[in-house]
């Protein structure tokens, strides 16, 4: 048995891994000063335009949901057309348009055909879906009513309740802590005014990045770039956040009358420019990263059944963002969950990564790097994200390098200063869960 | 085994000038149908391997059985243990995983094009040599059951699909759950795992779906090396299946601890290969659109943004299915409208699709986006092997999906309000209906 294995592996495992170009990134500003960043794709005739402001939920202030329901209400009329006319244009030419809002970005994404009837439309709706958005009262208030539907769907399905505690617990009062799908209270005051003076205040030329690609030359896509912006005054980039304070306490839990508990454990992780970047992203990749072949996979899943779904995560954010374990198990068993994420944590922690181990997570890093952007969809959403996060151009250049060259002791070393496992914040919620409130 | 195989080249299929929709089918001796769409825009390779069976070949006793085998998938041959099939892939810089629908059981795998022969090696090993073993099983249920109570038991809306399925269909397999219900699982044995892989897993049971940068002779040398040598087998053939005509509204009510009320509507719908008139399927996907098409369609126009009376609201019609499936309508109400109010629009809109022809305007934008989405979808290596996967294993052709543009541009309005009056009736038609209740015991019971 075993030594057919290791005739398999010896004829599986071809290294090194094959290279592949990262896509050329070209970027400059636009004359308002947004940043743009462009990678052609000649092939098929259709371009993505994905433009981000940091505007996201951290910019809420003391309105919890304002900056989702701002950038909700902007496809909802504006410049010439309402609502249904809006609609109507782009979809004639089969243009998609999509957007949202996270804790650090919002976004306002177009697909469009290159043919210039679609195009001229889709950029033209764009420029004034960004600057001119109609803000009007019946809209405001039907965005309203669908945010307050969604926060009851999201009352009724305990993984929410739990994701929402996990944040609110460990942040605090600091921006982060709140969800961006904001409060019903806070909801039900946000007026025109306010919205208004959000958009005014964020959605401006020097707090967005535009991404394209798309089979465009670099004159046309410079032509889009500076059209879709055309209407954004420059303004001023958002302030910077404060960073965030330990938790005040260590456990969220809440009872919920589910047949599982949501089990959530945590601490503050890293930021998206952090010296451990690289040995905590792919330490994390062996520990629990890669579905079922990470250590938290094999322990809760494959050895014991607990868990469907079985990870841990950093989310690397503008300020230092959350570290996750996460599971759902059978009410009775979510202290044996919670356990044997622990120890192995602790475990993986005391002993770091073994060789073998390291070696299969940074093949399956650099070797599905190609996977990563092998679409013009998966492209636009990443180099959006290198512009949100002012990550070099060379970025994915360096990459593959920068992961081949993690070692062992520096995975141990940075998850040993890092990670506090006698120190996780834990929310469980479902019907095992004791409420501490 | 010989390796004469029946190859078939056919050719350039494209709607544009894409020279990237070059795609070759042939069949090995064992009855293995592979099909190889190139597409050389990223040095990746998707393989799909996709076989005939899923929840809609079970019955009761045994549902959920062929997930639970997908899951068993994973857990090792005689050459390759368990998590090691996961693991190789991995270290290839691979994905893989698998999905268990009513019609199909699917693995795939996404690589680096040179690494394609990993997939066919591994996945024409467990075709043949899966070893059950009994630990493995129990644990496997146990995780399939938290997956259950994760996806169906403890989610409202989850739930109320579940019910909406069973009251509806009287006879059809389509009233069972994929995940199976939980008291089967409970009782599933391996030997019945070990019979059900015997059954449906072989050559001639399969497709084999490789889309990428790969040139067919290499797949085709790949293929006949690794599944060549599988014996084939007899699969015995299925029997004719006719769901037995409804009479009047079929009506079920999910009485759950929620917070937000929501509402199903299902009609009886044929599908492309079983209706009256072979345009009624492209009928009712172009209906579906005139509903659902966008921000533009007049479900978010009129229910959501005129009326005030939907959150949300929805259509859609799967005009390729094994069986008869249906024309599904869902809503959310605002919070000052019931559920009897958004049915009640809901019904209207059909009234009125049955009543009056379609908008030009609104039937040209359907087309619009239905010519842009044909661009778009090129995008995604994946959608374009599934497509291909999805019709073969349901028993039709996968030439379809190049046909599909223009089966839909040829749809007329007389068309729509033809297949609205037909087949968007009563008699077809079962609504599921998510009422929320309170939790109304008390604090310090919760815990039981």
């Amino acid at each position: 048995m075993r030594k057919s294995l290791i005739v398999w592996l010896g004829l599986l495992v071809w290294l090194p891994t094959a290279t592949l170009a990262a896509p050329k990134i070209e970027s400059w500003q636009t004359p308002n000063g947004a940043k743009v960043l462009f990678v052609p794709a000649p092939g098929l005739p259709m371009v993505d335009v994905r433009v981000v402001f940091d505007a996201g939920s951290a910019r809420d202030g003391d309105k919890p949901g304002l900056a989702t329901f701002a950038n909700a209400v902007l496809s909802e009329g504006a410049g010439d057309w309402n609502a249904d006319q809006l609609a109507e244009a782009l979809e004639s030419h089969g243009i998609q348009m999509g957007n949202g809002a996270e804790r650090d970005m919002a976004w306002v994404s177009l697909r469009s055909l290159t043919d210039p009837a679609a195009l001229t439309v889709a950029v033209n709706v764009m420029a004034n879906v960004l600057a001119r958005p109609h803000m009007a009262a019946a809209d405001i208030d039907r965005i309203r009513g669908q945010m307050l539907v969604a926060l009851k769907q999201s009352a009724q399905d305990p993984g929410t309740i739990a994701r929402k505690r996990f944040w609110a617990t460990l942040y605090g009062d600091h921006p982060y802590g709140h969800d961006p799908d904001g409060t019903e209270d806070a909801l039900r005051l946000i007026d025109g005014p306010q919205l208004l003076a959000f958009h005014q205040r964020y959605y401006v030329a020097n707090n967005a990045v535009v991404a394209i690609v798309g089979d465009l030359d670099r004159a046309k896509a410079e032509a889009l770039a500076k059209d879709v912006t055309a209407k954004l005054p420059a303004g001023e980039h958002a302030p910077a956040l404060p960073v965030p304070g330990r938790f005040a306490q260590t456990d969220a839990s809440q009872r919920f009358p589910s047949s599982q508990t949501h089990v959530l454990i945590g601490q503050l992780g890293m930021a998206r420019h952090d010296p451990d970047y690289f040995p905590l992203y792919v330490g994390n990749h062996v520990l629990g990263g890669s579905g079922l072949v990470s250590m938290l996979g094999e322990e809760v899943r494959n050895k014991r059944g607990l868990s469907y779904s079985v990870y841990s995560y950093f989310a690397p954010m503008r300020q230092v963002g959350p570290f996750v374990m996460g599971a759902q198990t059978r009410n009775d068993q979510a202290d044996e969950a919670i356990g044997v994420m622990r120890d192995t944590l602790k475990a993986f922690i005391a002993n770091g990564p073994g060789p073998d181990e390291l070696k299969a997570a940074k093949q399956n890093l650099t070797g599905g790097f190609p996977l990563q952007i092998d679409s013009n969809k998966e492209i636009v959403q990443y180099i959006a994200m290198m512009g949100f996060y002012d990550l070099p151009l060379d970025w994915l250049d360096k990459l593959v390098s920068r992961i081949d060259a993690v070692t062992a002791d520096q995975v141990k070393d940075a998850f040993a200063r890092r990670v506090h496992p006698d120190d996780l914040l834990v929310v469980k919620v479902g019907n095992g869960a004791a409420e501490r409130d | 085994m010989k390796n004469a195989l029946r190859y078939i080249a056919l050719g350039l299929l494209g709607l544009t000038a894409q020279a990237h929709a070059q795609v070759t089918e042939y069949r090995l001796d064992n009855g293995l149908k592979v099909i190889v769409k190139e597409d050389h825009r990223a040095p990746v390779v998707v393989s799909q391997l996709w076989y005939k069976i899923g929840s809609s070949y079970e019955y009761t006793g045994i549902t959920g059985i062929s997930h639970v085998l997908e899951h068993m998938m994973f857990k090792g041959t005689k050459d390759v243990p368990a998590g090691e099939f996961s693991r190789i892939v991995a270290a290839n810089g691979g994905q893989e995983n698998a999905f268990t629908g009513r019609d199909y059981t699917t693995y795939f795998e996404t690589l680096s094009a040179d690494r394609l022969e990993i997939a066919l090696k591994l996945e024409a090993d467990r075709m043949a040599n899966l070893v059950l073993d009994p630990t493995e099983v129990k644990k496997e249920t146990e995780v399939v059951k938290e997956e259950r109570r994760l996806r169906t038991e403890d989610k409202p809306t989850g739930l109320l699909y579940e019910q909406f399925n069973a009251v509806a269909w009287r006879a059809s397999p389509y009233q069972n759950p994929v995940i199976g219900w939980m008291n089967d699982l409970d009782n599933l044995k391996l030997a019945d795992l070990a019979a059900w892989y015997r059954r449906w897993y072989s050559p001639g049971n399969a497709t084999l779906v490789i889309a990428g940068d790969v040139q067919p002779e290499q797949v085709k040398a790949l293929a006949d090396k690794y599944f060549g040598p599988i014996p084939q087998v007899d699969l015995a053939p299925q029997k004719p299946f006719v769901e037995p005509p409804q009479v009047g509204i079929t009506r079920v009510v999910v009485d759950v601890p929620a917070k937000q009320p929501y509402v199903m509507m299902g009609y009886k719908t044929p599908m492309v290969g079983s209706a009256d008139q072979p345009w009624e399927p492209y009928a009712l996907t172009v209906l579906a659109a005139i509903l659902d098409g966008g921000a533009s369609a007049r479900l978010s126009k009129e229910l959501v943004r005129d009326q005030g009376i939907a959150a949300s609201a929805g259509a859609g019609y799967d005009a390729y299915s094994r069986l008869p499936g249906m024309f599904v309508l869902d809503g959310t109400p605002t919070a000052d409208h019931d559920l009897g109010q958004i049915e009640s629009a809901l019904r209207q809109q059909i009234k009125r699709l049955q009543d009056e022809p379609v908008d030009p305007a609104e039937l040209q934008r359907v087309i619009a986006q239905a010519v842009a989405q044909k661009v778009y979808e090129k995008d995604s290596l994946f959608y374009q092997a599934m497509q291909i996967g999805l019709l073969e294993t349901v028993g039709l052709d996968w030439r379809l999906s190049e046909q599909e543009l223009d089966r839909i541009k040829a749809v007329t309005p007389e068309q729509i309000q033809a297949v609205a009056r037909k087949y968007l009736v009563d008699d077809n038609l079962t609504v599921a209906e998510l009422k929320p209740k309170a939790d109304t015991r008390p604090e310090d019971n919760k815990d039981a």
